[in-house]
């Protein structure tokens, strides 16, 4: 049946399957052990603010241990943000510097050029004449665009 | 462009050194390990042991440890992940840097209470259920430096160690059979008991 629809249907099953083994299959396994967590700060909640009401909630039914197959034990320290083990100070969303943004742009086209060159340098005898013209055409293009970067003061850092 | 300094280093000192003597203050008790499960006999019947037998096999063969190398056994790790002893037969080949993603924690090495206060958050912060082998003789008892003011006597003062492994430092062979008593270990482990 997968043959009919091509390789779209192969991946939609796959789609398919990594959704419910990576995101449904924990989440629903993981989900007695949640509602606890979230009944009991439901609580303490009402408990603090309308130590009133503690009368009248019902008492949540015990989950057999089995049910909770994905353990669920969130605290402070887990939800925080993960800095090497340490204390995180300040705010993680700072601002860069907006030349590093010209400099990556710069690094990828030069990347680019050292990538093709390699493969070509070892093969310079066997490919002759006009692999190194096509080259030549590269290295032109890439350096009209480098010449473009320097006279738009990229490279300066000021 | 200036950078704003949140502490100034004096401060700094003054607030972790305040943090490791609190930790030094909380944790002259050992923790006990964790290894109730090992001498219970439960009723088992036979959906709870298959579902107990899938789960402990899906845990166990995929541990992947965190990134917790504080000294010299790190060199015996990095030997036990490379080729030739190739840790990815048990599928641990992946060694995480972040503990979101890890299940397993290799102390590889002497803990100074310095350090401990990042370990004990890495270890806290690491996802549910979670296990540690104490890797060489300072993991287990600070080792040769096991009278120093300045050394963790034990990880299993901060954290529950689940695996001891002692050498100084141990073999990957020796590493190996650790991870295959944390294996045999996990084995054993229920969904009634937990072990927790």
């Amino acid at each position: 049946m997968l043959a009919d629809y091509g390789y779209i249907g192969l991946l939609l099953a796959f789609a398919l399957f990594f959704a419910v083994t990576t995101l449904l299959l924990p989440f629903s396994l993981s989900l007695p052990a949640r509602l606890t967590v979230y009944y009991r700060r439901f609580q303490q909640y009402l408990e603090t603010h309308y130590p009133f009401m503690t009368r009248f909630i019902p008492p949540l039914p015990k989950f057999p241990k089995f049910m909770q197959i994905v353990p669920y034990k969130p605290s402070p320290v887990k939800n925080s943000t993960f800095e090497c083990g340490m204390e995180t100070i300040g705010k993680s969303w700072i601002r860069f510097n907006f030349r590093y943004y010209f400099y990556a742009l710069v690094f990828i086209a030069l990347d680019v050029m050292v990538v093709f060159i390699y493969p070509w340098a070892v093969e310079l005898k066997g490919l002759g004449v006009f692999g190194f013209v096509g080259v030549l055409v590269l290295i032109f293009i890439l350096f009209i665009g480098y010449l473009y970067a320097w006279k738009k003061k990229v490279l300066e850092w000021k | 462009m200036e950078i704003e300094e949140v502490y100034s280093s004096r401060e700094l000192d003054r607030v972790e050194g305040k943090a490791v003597n609190e930790l030094i203050a909380r944790s002259q008790q050992v923790i006990p390990d964790p290894d109730k499960w090992l001498d219970e006999e439960l009723e088992r019947n036979v959906l709870l042991t298959s579902v107990d037998a899938v789960l402990n096999w899906a845990r166990r063969t995929s541990m992947w440890p965190v990134v917790c190398f504080p000294a010299c056994c790190a060199f015996e790790f990095i030997t036990t992940e490379a080729s030739r002893f190739d840790l990815s037969r048990f599928g641990m080949e992946i060694v995480r840097a972040s503990p979101r993603q890890a299940d397993l924690m290799i102390t590889a090495g002497t803990l100074t209470w310095k350090m401990a206060p990042q370990v004990k958050r890495i270890y806290d912060q690491m996802a549910e259920p979670k296990w540690v082998i104490a890797m060489g003789a300072c993991a287990i008892s600070g080792g040769i430096f096991a009278s120093s003011y300045s050394v963790v006597p034990g990880y299993n003062r901060i954290i529950p160690v689940d695996v001891y492994l002692p050498g100084c430092p141990p073999r990957p062979e020796a590493l190996i059979h650790a991870i295959r008593m944390l294996h045999q270990k996990i084995s054993r482990k229920s969904l009634i008991s937990g072990g927790e």
